[in-house]
């Protein structure tokens, strides 16, 4: 197993290294000049060259590609145009606020999305099973955009339940050690603080879970009905197993194969979706940071954060290819 | 041949809605399963009655289709419903009824008293729990042991079907034992709660022939030893004629003969039974036509009018097309054949008897040209042999 893993983590050495070259080319081919943006109005031709040859955009494609990757190979994202700050520091500070969303969005989507597959399997063909199938199809159709401002039109502007944006009242205080709402008010024994941190997380949560939950819905349903009508099911009947642990045991065991390997594959959409969801809801993590960075045409910014998604995303997957080894013991990494 | 040209169901049979006699483990009476389906309704099992003495076996013989499968998992309650539905008839196993039953009350029974085998080991067990998981999983259930003991007594269970290295062998998965393996890890499954009836539904259709025989074996050595009834169903004529005492032969969802093995196999009366016996192939009489059953089993949405074998029957008359044969009492009073020919109106039409005499018409081909026949004929012979003297 150790051996597997070692394998596998370095099998995601030329992953990222080809990695960084199609970002590398991409972040280029994008219009505009990062030293004219930097300069906005006072850009005079003389300034600009100065500022390109500050940040050694003046030196071929190749050589800039080296100069990074030798960065890169020392653990060094670089610095942040705009800020001039380490960007890892610059991501370290964001990251957290990503992570909450998605682990909320990800809670979401499994806590739902698993009990409401089997309930559609249960009831396949019936009343149950159309409406949970059209909740998916809304689910999947609708773009986050469009439902994270319809949920603040309705429960944060018209009802007023919960909070529109951001990720704690900016009337409360709280001190920073992880940078994790949830985790330092509660560090803190600040409970007012933690629920308050909550209720903000509840509408975010959903409107990038909405995607994520129609699917892992759907594969759960298709699942549990596959493996309902297995032999071994019959022969759990046949020992005189009560249904509850013919479900519970029996069949949602092997139902949950396709729904981990789905698992895993949708945090890749959930990074992805925080972009949109965070810049809706005012969401101070990576996502916003990133159209920022765009908008600023902080290059490296961009670079550096698509880089590590991609590792997140590598090891996620790894995780779960893992997790599925515990759960299937027809698997065997050796 | 005298015959008594009553039918077994209307004389002599047992009334129902009354528990048959002590010593009868399970009586099946009058058993109709449907299956409603898009097209319309399946008869799988059509008016099926056996019954079954405690520690004596029966085997159940017939085509793909003909509703033996469906007959024991009416019995298990192990069938969906809808789309099936237990139309009508009375199962009376231990004393109790089981058709009314309620499904709380049939769990105790299934998989304790009542135990079943399925067709195939490869896929009849869990692939993600280890065999020992699996089998103390029903101890636990039934014998009300804990984890500790459920799990030694499932070690003592594997040994008890043959399996080398117990101890090692109940932690492993499915994955890791091979097809006759795992049909023993089934059969120790089936086993483990000392059930009065073991229902064996083609135990070996999927083996191996070598692994075969030592699966039957095994299960007759385990019948033996432990007194229980065995059902085995399969269409191996050969197994059925070495493993039972009483045979029951299916067609279309009905019985069409029945009897004890060796006069039913010996002296086959249904026309359909000697198809059956006829059209077991041969090695030595290779180059010979091989005598199947002309035609195919019909379709179970569209039923011949009347007699459903008459299609495929050499000995048809206007009668077979007009009405449905009873199950008529032929010679001892537990034996029947589905047959105009033993009715009041079979009377002067051709006997298709192949018993005895047509074996000896055909002796240079038939004892070393049918092995399995040869075999089955011998000893039900040797049989009558015995109880004539």
């Amino acid at each position: 197993m150790t051996k597997y893993i070692i394998r596998r983590l370095l099998a995601a050495i030329p992953v990222l290294f080809g990695l960084s070259i199609i970002l590398f080319a991409f972040i280029h081919l994008l219009p505009g000049d990062p030293a004219v943006a930097l300069l906005g109005q006072h850009a005079t031709p003389e300034l600009t060259a100065e500022i390109r040859a500050q940040l050694g955009l003046d030196q071929p494609l190749w050589q800039q590609y080296l100069a990074y990757l030798g960065q890169l190979l020392h653990g060094d994202l670089g610095k942040s145009i705009i800020t001039n700050r380490p960007i890892i520091d610059e991501f370290l500070l964001r990251f957290p606020g990503t992570v909450e969303l998605t682990v909320g969005a990800l809670i979401f989507a499994v806590g739902l999305g698993i009990p409401l597959g089997r309930y559609a399997a249960r009831h396949v063909q019936g009343f149950g099973d159309g409406m949970v199938t059209v909740i998916s199809l809304l689910g999947i159709s609708i773009p986050i955009f469009v439902l994270g401002l319809t949920l603040q039109y309705i429960f944060a502007v018209q009802l007023k339940w919960l909070p529109a944006s951001g990720r704690l009242d900016p009337r409360i205080a709280i001190e920073y050690h992880t940078n994790f709402v949830l985790i330092d008010t509660l560090l803190d024994g600040n409970i007012p603080a933690f629920f308050n941190g909550l209720s903000h997380l509840i509408l975010p949560a959903i409107a990038l879970g909405s995607i994520p939950l129609a699917i892992i819905t759907r594969i759960t349903r298709a699942s549990v009905l596959d493996v309902t009508n297995e032999d071994y099911v019959r022969t759990a009947r046949a020992k005189g197993l009560s249904e509850r642990r013919v479900g519970g045991r029996h069949i949602m065991r092997n139902a949950w194969l396709p729904v981990v390997t789905v698992i895993g594959l949708q945090v890749g959409g959930l990074l992805a979706g925080a972009v949109i969801t965070e810049t809706i809801f005012s969401w101070n993590g990576v996502g916003r940071w990133t159209v920022q960075a765009i908008q600023d045409h902080d290059y490296f910014v961009v670079q550096s954060i698509i880089l590590i998604f991609a590792l997140i995303f590598l090891v996620v997957n790894l995780v779960v290819d893992i997790g599925y080894a515990f759960i299937n013991p027809r698997i065997r990494y050796a | 041949m005298t015959e008594t040209t009553i039918a077994i169901e209307q004389g002599g049979g047992p009334m129902l809605g009354v528990a048959p006699p002590e010593d009868v483990l399970l009586d099946v009476r009058d058993l109709k399963t449907y299956f409603h389906v898009m097209d319309g309704t399946v008869r799988a099992v059509d008016g099926v009655s056996f019954s079954l003495k405690r520690g004596s076996s029966i085997g159940v013989v017939g085509e793909s289709g003909s509703g033996k499968s469906v007959t024991a998992l009416t019995m298990m309650r192990l069938l969906d419903i809808p789309p099936a539905e237990i139309v009508d008839g009375e199962i009376w196993f231990d004393g109790r009824e089981l058709v009314a039953m309620s499904d709380e009350d049939i769990r105790h029974i299934r998989g304790k008293d009542m135990a079943m085998i399925f067709q195939e080991p490869l896929t009849a067990l869990n692939p993600l729990f280890t065999v020992g998981d699996q089998i103390s999983e029903q101890i636990q259930l039934h014998m009300k042991v804990k984890k500790r003991e459920a799990w030694d007594r499932s070690i003592e269970m594997l040994k008890t079907v043959g399996i080398p290295n117990a101890e090692t062998r109940v932690k492993q998965y499915p994955h890791e034992m091979s097809g006759g393996m795992r049909q023993r890890v089934m059969i120790a499954m089936a086993i483990s709660c000392e059930p009065k009836l073991i229902i064996a539904d083609e135990p070996t259709t999927a083996l191996d022939v070598t692994i075969q025989a030592q699966i039957m074996e095994l299960l007759k050595s385990i019948q033996q030893r432990t007194g229980a009834s065995l059902m085995l169903i399969t269409h191996d004529l050969g197994v059925i004629a070495e493993m039972v005492d009483d045979v029951i032969v299916m067609y279309a969802g009905q019985v069409v003969e029945q009897g004890h093995v060796d006069e039913v196999f010996l002296d086959p009366r249904a026309p359909y039974t000697e198809g059956l016996i006829r059209s077991i192939p041969s090695v030595v009489g290779r180059g010979r036509r091989l005598k199947a059953i002309r035609g195919t089993v019909p379709s179970p949405f569209n039923l011949p009018p009347a007699c459903r074998f008459e299609p495929r029957c050499d000995y048809p008359w206007d009668l077979c097309r007009a009405t449905e044969p009873e199950l008529y009492q032929v010679g001892a009073p537990e034996r029947g054949a589905r047959c105009h020919l033993y009715g009041p109106a079979g009377r002067g039409h051709r006997s298709p008897v192949v018993g005895t005499a047509s074996v000896e018409g055909e002796t240079e081909s038939t004892e070393a040209a049918r092995p399995d026949a040869a075999q089955v004929f011998l000893k039900s012979e040797q049989a009558l042999e015995d109880r004539r003297q």
